[in-house]
This record gives structure tokens, sequence and C-alpha cells, in this order.
């Protein structure tokens, strides 16, 4: 099914011409996408009907002000089709999310890219950040790391996108002069008929591609060694979430964790005074706020297989904590446990969710 | 010397979570046959081994319990069909985790016995005592910065 489309444009405003084309001919009721708000660099996700808002659209750029996919699932179903354009770890979290009932894929259209990776908050945020483009997208058209993009972007080997009806192909290409679109499904190919451009023999994968993955991989490799010295039994755990504060924003922020009333934040975790000072007496001293670190042991339960690796948790941790590093080294061992991998097939099931009669066959058995 | 002595008086407090229709009544059983067992169990009852969630075990590992045993029904053999499957996914993601972080995952422990299974309840229960004995305390028991 898969076949390219070239357009002599820049990436993005090919990709830009593509959305206006969609909307101009009543194909989509609206564009969800990146887009400039104010004059001094601010940005955010929003939803676009009126074609002279695209001019603001910016949605390539390599910025995420928070995972896409948490805002997906408020608006799951309308009456007309949404194009999106969003980057494939948030697809991969929206697929996630749609597992657990909380949207579905029927009203997008999905289009996303081979993505470079984004900036942290620290960049994104200092007014500036047009600085960085010009070596970041240098850096993209010859397949290598960024340096200045998050550290879980680094190592992230999934950034061509699953499950997309529409890729943008970056990695390798110059972006600048050049605008390829890879057609993935029926959907896409419909919405996309009349569309001013050339159809080429070419695949998405390319050499490029391959380099950076292999890149990728290694950087992952070093992430996870680091990671696993810093986190070693209790001692190691209590030093790396000494720091945490207990505010719970990387579950805030996390696009996984959609419970409407987390486990931690119910009572069973309001302890009485009595409970305290039982723990005073029993071992000479008690943490204060309580339960930090089985918090996030706790949240590494509930969700660490489906962890994309997006890294806003620990973009917000305000205590400077890494948390997608450890998120995303515990949740590969948890998913490979059940031979699972986050947002490749929105058929496939929660793991624990399901279950086999013949697996695991040695457990319970001492 | 100190440290030897304090060792060889330590006397583990487990908990354990027992499936009502199996394990519960195998404890039963071993009761009734007067059969002898230790007494380092501290049994909660629950209505399937599927009950037992990770924050019921790890609120248990934090506050203190030396060990935890889940136990329940043969695979196959669970009361409300397929209770036993489910527990056996979290048994096996929650020691994945714990492995990870390295937090004692030998302190945990997921046996299946039936209701007749008296003989194999006493079993089960000593061998894994001694095995937490030799572990030594919890080391959450000694740390005021948890």
């Amino acid at each position: 099914m898969d076949y390219l489309l070239r357009v002599e444009k820049s990436a993005e405003h090919g990709l830009i011409d593509f959305l206006k084309f969609l909307l101009e001919n009543d194909r989509i009721g609206g564009v969800f996408t990146l887009r400039k708000t104010g004059a001094d660099g601010a940005f955010d996700y929003g939803l676009i009907h009126d074609t002279a808002l695209l001019e603001d659209a910016i949605p390539l750029h390599p910025f995420m002000p928070v995972n896409a996919a948490q805002d997906l699932s408020h608006f799951a179903s309308m009456k007309k089709p949404i194009a999106v354009v969003i980057r494939p770890c948030e697809l991969r979290a929206f697929i996630e999310l749609v597992k657990r009932s909380q949207g579905s894929m029927d009203h997008f259209l999905m289009i996303s890219y081979t993505c470079g990776g984004v900036f942290p908050f620290d960049v994104a945020v200092s007014g500036e950040p047009e600085k960085e483009l010009p070596d970041y997208w240098e850096s993209v058209a010859r397949g290598q790391i960024f340096p200045k993009t998050r550290e879980t972007c680094r190592a992230c080997e999934h950034f061509v996108p699953m499950n997309a009806d529409v890729t943008v192909s970056l990695i390798g290409e110059t972006v600048n002069e050049v605008c390829i679109f890879c057609i993935h499904t029926e959907k896409a190919m419909h919405l996309a008929e009349g569309f001013e451009s050339k159809r080429i023999e070419a695949e998405l994968e390319s050499p490029a591609i391959e380099t950076l993955r292999r890149e990728r991989q290694e950087e992952k490799k070093k992430l996870f060694e680091n990671t696993v010295i810093r986190v070693n039994g209790l001692d190691g755990m209590i030093d790396m979430f000494g720091k945490c504060i207990g505010c719970h924003g990387c579950s805030r922020v996390c696009p996984i964790c959609h419970c409407i009333l987390c486990d931690f934040e119910s009572h069973l975790f309001d302890y009485e005074p009595s409970m305290i000072e039982d723990e005073l007496y029993r071992k000479g001293g008690v943490r204060l706020p309580t339960d930090t670190v089985l918090y996030h042991i706790g949240r590494l339960n509930h969700m660490s297989f489906s962890c994309v690796g997006c890294g806003m948790c620990t973009e917000v941790c305000p205590a400077g904590i890494p948390v997608a590093a450890i998120f995303m080294r515990t949740g590969e061992e948890t998913a490979q446990l059940f031979d699972y991998l986050p947002g490749r097939d929105v058929e496939e099931e929660v793991p624990v969710t399901v279950y086999k009669e013949e697996e695991l066959s040695t457990i319970g058995e001492d | 010397m100190e440290d030897q002595k304090q060792k060889e008086e330590f006397f583990p407090k487990i908990v354990g979570y027992l499936c009502n229709w199996c394990t519960y009544a195998a404890a039963d059983l071993a009761g009734s046959s007067k059969m002898e067992l230790s007494p380092s169990l501290n049994v909660i009852r629950v209505m399937c081994s599927s009950r037992v969630d990770y924050n019921l075990v790890l609120t248990t590992f934090f506050g203190g319990a030396d060990g935890i045993l889940i136990a329940g029904c043969h695979p196959g053999d669970c009361h409300y069909d397929k209770g036993n499957y489910y527990a056996r996914r979290r048994y096996a993601l929650l020691k994945s985790i714990l492995e990870t972080l390295k937090l004692d995952p030998e302190r945990l422990q997921l046996s299946w016995i039936s209701a007749s299974e008296g003989k194999r309840y006493v079993d089960v229960v000593n061998e894994f005592t001694e095995r937490i004995k030799k572990l030594g305390p919890n080391p959450i028991n000694r740390n005021a910065y948890y």
C-alpha cells in the first residue's frame, strides 16, 4: 500500500499546503498541530479550522509542550475527521490510550514524521529557540543525534512512526528544499486524492534512518547502564527519589496515566497520625512527605510496560530526577516479559488485562 | 558478636495473602490435621489471588514485612475461572520490577496450593520462613529515610 509523494517545497510548507488542501476541500473538519501563540516565541498545541490560522502553524518544530496523546483523547469523536500532526511517541502513547478506551483512531487522520527529537523545556522557553534550529535541521538531514535534544529523545529508537496514516520523511532529507510524504493507508489515500504532488518510486526506510537507529541504540545502552548503576537496591532508590517532593507532576504529564483518581492521590495514602507515630518508633525516624519511593514503584507497576519514552516526566520534575530513563529502562524489561511493545498495534491488549493459559509455567510451583 | 546474636534471634514477620477457596482451606486442613507450622505467617484472607494488586504488596513490603506470600488455586482451578491467571501475570510483572531495581525480589513468593494440600501448605510456609530467616530482616525497618 505504501507509496511516496514528493513536493518541491520545504517540508514545513509542503505539509502546511497539504493541511490547507484538506481543509479547503472540506475533507477534514480541523487540524491539530503545534502553533505559535505569541510574539516572544510561545507555542502550544491547537485545533485549527480557519485556513488563515495555518499561518501560525509550526507542525514540525522540535518542541513538545505536552504529550499530545492526552489532548487527543479530549476530542476523540467529532462530526468530521481531524488531521493531527504529532510525533511518533505521541502517536504510540495515543494508541496505548485507545487500548484503555480513552479515545478512538477512527476520527483522526494521523500525520507523523521521522523524528529528530525535541528540545528540553529550558531551550524551548528560552525565548530564542530559533537560534538552534539551523543546526538541528542539519543534523536531521545527516541522520545524526542532535546533542541538545532531550535525554530520552537521544536514546529513542522508535522514531519512525508506527500506525500513522501519513508519514513525512525528515531524517536524511534536505528539509529546506523538499517535502516527501509516505501514504500508508487507504483513508489517507482517499483524503490526499488530487493533492498536487509527484508520485515517486522509493522507500521510506533509508540509510540515514538506519544509521540514526544504530546511533540511538548505542546511546540508549549508555543511558540504561547509567540508570542501572544509580538505581541499586533500597539505598539507591532513596538516593534517587530522596529528592522527590511528591508533587506527582510526572503522572500529570504522563500520557499513559489517565486515571481520574490515582491510587496515590486517594485516601489510601492519607495516613492517620497514629500510623506515622508507629513508624516513628519502629524505625527511629520517618520521611515526609511519605511514600515517595512507593509512589514511583507503584507507577512503574501500573504503566511501565506502556511507557513510550517521551520524556515529559523528566522535563517537569522540579527536583531533576531522571524519571523517564528509569521508566524506559524498567518498561523495556516488563514489556519484554509479555513480548509487548507499546504503541505497536492497536489490537494488541494491555498485558495485565489478558493472559495465556500456557505461559509463566514455573511460577507458583515452589 | 552482637550482630550474630541479633541474627539468631531474628524471627521473620511474613504476611500471607491466601485465597479463600483453596489455600485458606488448606490452612484450615493443616490445622485440623494438627500439623506443625511455623508461626511466622500472618494470614490475610482474600477472595481470590487476583485481588492482590501491586499496591497491597508494596504497602506491605514498605510497611516492614520481612516476606510476602501470595497463595491461590492451581492454574485451571480458579473458583472464578481465570483469576489466578491474572494474578500470575501481575506477580511476574512485580517481580521483574523488583529485580530491575534490586529490591529484594526473594522476599516475595507466589505459590499454588489447593484446598486438599494441607501438607504442601505447611511445607511452603516453613521453607519460605527458612529462606527469609537467611535473608535477615527487611532493611526498610531500619531505614529512617524512607
